[in-house]
């Protein structure tokens, strides 16, 4: 009785994982329709900033629809946390960075197919609620007592950043928290949670029904320029020389700039 | 074999080796059972692998590793503490008395099991939070703001981690025999007197073991402790916190961390495991 308990069990197991491995087998060749004259298919992997989101997934979508057949998938957080996974294998074609200092990591490693390029630039603002109920106007105002303050972690390209601007304001200022990414640093300010944040005038934008980005003259001293490259272990070269190519190109260019990128 | 499933564990506590009723152990058994162990030994082997250990101590002098260390093992205390106080009465709450909706009341407290931990720090900012609905009240009339101080990380610890500490004890108050009880009340002790001096010995174990649980897994808490404590040094940064910062620039750094953080976590669980707890 318990024998047959046991073969019933494995039989089920045995189902099941048929089941499964059936569902993939049918699924994969189903998201790969025929190929275009582009010649660019399959899967693209991008490893992107986190300031990049919302203009790299427009950028995908319309990469996608020039070049029936691919697929671009993205992976967004912060450039340091991305290079480190690219650096212990993890499969990307491409990489954007939101630093210079982050690309080195990842090219030092010698993980980068070719020179990276530096395709935009963006320079920090302060974001805070929408209207500015404390009236903040420049980075001397942050240090005001009382008055709650998130930066990115200086690890991360736009702590780096910030931390520049703050010293070249020469503004010493405490805040209430370090960020992991860029991302996480605008949700306090739109949640309400903090009074004011540096970050991107990109991601103020993104924002712009929840925060107000306050331009600020320090900002012009930290500017952050945006590499990318090839990955070296990418399995899709092709596919990923073309992303990079239609990110430079006109159509990629307009995508950026409305989002607030130089 | 559940039929008499209660006799069983009775004879096993009694005597110590389980191979004597048992016998050979069947491959079908022994293999998955090898392969378990080894998937969740292997990453673990990894980081011992990995470990930078010609650099060891230069990385463990660097300035904030014991800082973090030290409000990790306090904020992991406080939570324990906290989740025992409000935890035990739940349980038996939910052991002891039948009330309508009470399967309901069951399958809530155990959602912060399975909610993503980021998610339970963003509902913690709902309610908490500088503009949250309890939050908002606390700061206009206390003037206390949780987010971004340590207290959070105690509230984004004790959230997560309480499940733990109730399941434990839930199930060792169903698995308690309650004629001690009864025997209590028809000798006069009134229920909380039943609770204080029968009960509360009786699943004295299952506490331990519901807490020590409740303890591990605050001590790792990342996901809400970053999005509802945020990430300040000596604040609100604790040790999971500090090992995904260094994830960022020095991956060797980050492996250093995650070793004291498991040889603390292991050194302490092995240790109350043989002081306090008497099941296997």
């Amino acid at each position: 009785m318990r024998h047959s308990g046991i073969r019933a069990t494995v039989a089920a197991v045995a189902t099941a994982a048929a089941l499964t491995m059936g569902a993939c087998g049918t699924d994969t060749p189903a998201t790969t329709p025929e190929a275009t004259s582009t010649g660019v298919t399959g899967n693209i992997t991008v490893f992107a900033a986190a300031s990049l989101t919302e203009a790299f997934t427009q950028i995908g979508k319309d990469f996608e629809a020039a070049n029936l057949g691919s697929k671009v998938t993205f992976n967004f957080a912060a450039s340091s946390a991305l290079a480190t996974q690219i650096n212990e294998g993890a499969p990307a074609d491409v990489f954007a960075a939101a630093s210079p200092a982050t690309m080195k990591t990842v090219a030092d490693a010698g993980n980068a197919d070719g020179t990276p390029v530096v395709f935009v630039k963006n320079q920090l603002v302060i974001a805070v609620p929408k209207g500015n109920p404390k009236g903040i106007n420049g980075l001397s105002d942050l240090t005001t007592p009382g008055l709650k303050v998130a930066l990115c972690a200086e690890q991360v390209p736009c702590g780096a950043a910030a931390k520049k601007a703050l010293d070249a304001a020469n503004v010493a200022l405490t805040p209430v928290t370090l960020e992991q990414d860029v991302k996480a640093a605008l949700a306090k300010v739109k949640l309400g949670e903090v009074d004011a944040a540096l970050v991107y005038r990109t991601d103020a934008k993104s924002a712009a029904s929840d925060v107000d980005g306050i331009e600020f003259p320090e900002s012009t001293g930290a500017v952050n320029d945006y590499p990318m490259v090839v990955v070296k272990n990418a399995t899709n070269k092709t596919g990923a020389s073309a992303f990079l190519a239609y990110v430079q190109s006109d159509k990629g260019k307009a995508v950026l700039t409305q989002a607030g990128f130089q | 074999m559940s039929a008499n499933g209660r006799t069983e564990q009775v004879t096993a506590r009694a005597t110590p080796s389980l191979r004597k009723v048992g016998g050979r152990i069947p491959v079908a058994l022994a293999i998955p059972a090898g392969i378990g162990l080894a998937f969740l030994v292997l990453p673990l082997a990894g980081l011992l692998i990995r470990a930078p250990w010609s650099t060891l101590f230069e990385r463990l002098a660097r300035p904030g590793v014991l800082t973090a260390l030290r409000l990790s093992l306090q904020t992991a205390t406080i939570a324990t503490i906290v989740c025992i106080l409000l935890g035990i009465p739940l349980a038996w709450l939910l052991a002891r008395v039948e009330f309508p909706g009470r399967k309901l009341i069951r399958a809530l407290v155990t959602v912060p099991l399975v909610l993503p931990p980021v998610v339970g720090g963003v509902a913690l900012l709902l309610v908490f939070g500088r503009k949250g609905l309890v939050g908002s009240w606390l700061d206009a009339t206390f003037g206390i703001t949780l987010p971004f101080s340590t207290a959070g990380v105690v509230v984004a610890e004790a959230f997560v981690a309480m499940p733990f500490l109730v399941i434990a004890v839930e199930g060792a108050l169903r698995a308690a025999d309650t004629r001690y009880e009864e025997a209590a009340a028809t000798l006069g002790a009134s229920r909380w007197t039943a609770f204080r001096r029968v009960t509360l010995p009786l699943v004295a174990p299952g506490i331990a073991a519901g807490a020590l649980l409740c303890w591990a897994r605050a001590l790792g808490e990342f996901g809400a402790t970053i999005t509802f404590a945020g990430n300040y040094p000596g604040r609100t940064r604790t040790m999971p916190l500090e090992v995904y910062l260094a994830l960022e620039t020095d991956l060797q750094d980050a492996i250093v961390l995650s070793l004291i953080l498991l040889t603390v976590s292991v050194a302490i669980l092995v240790s109350l495991r043989d002081r306090w707890l008497t099941t296997p």
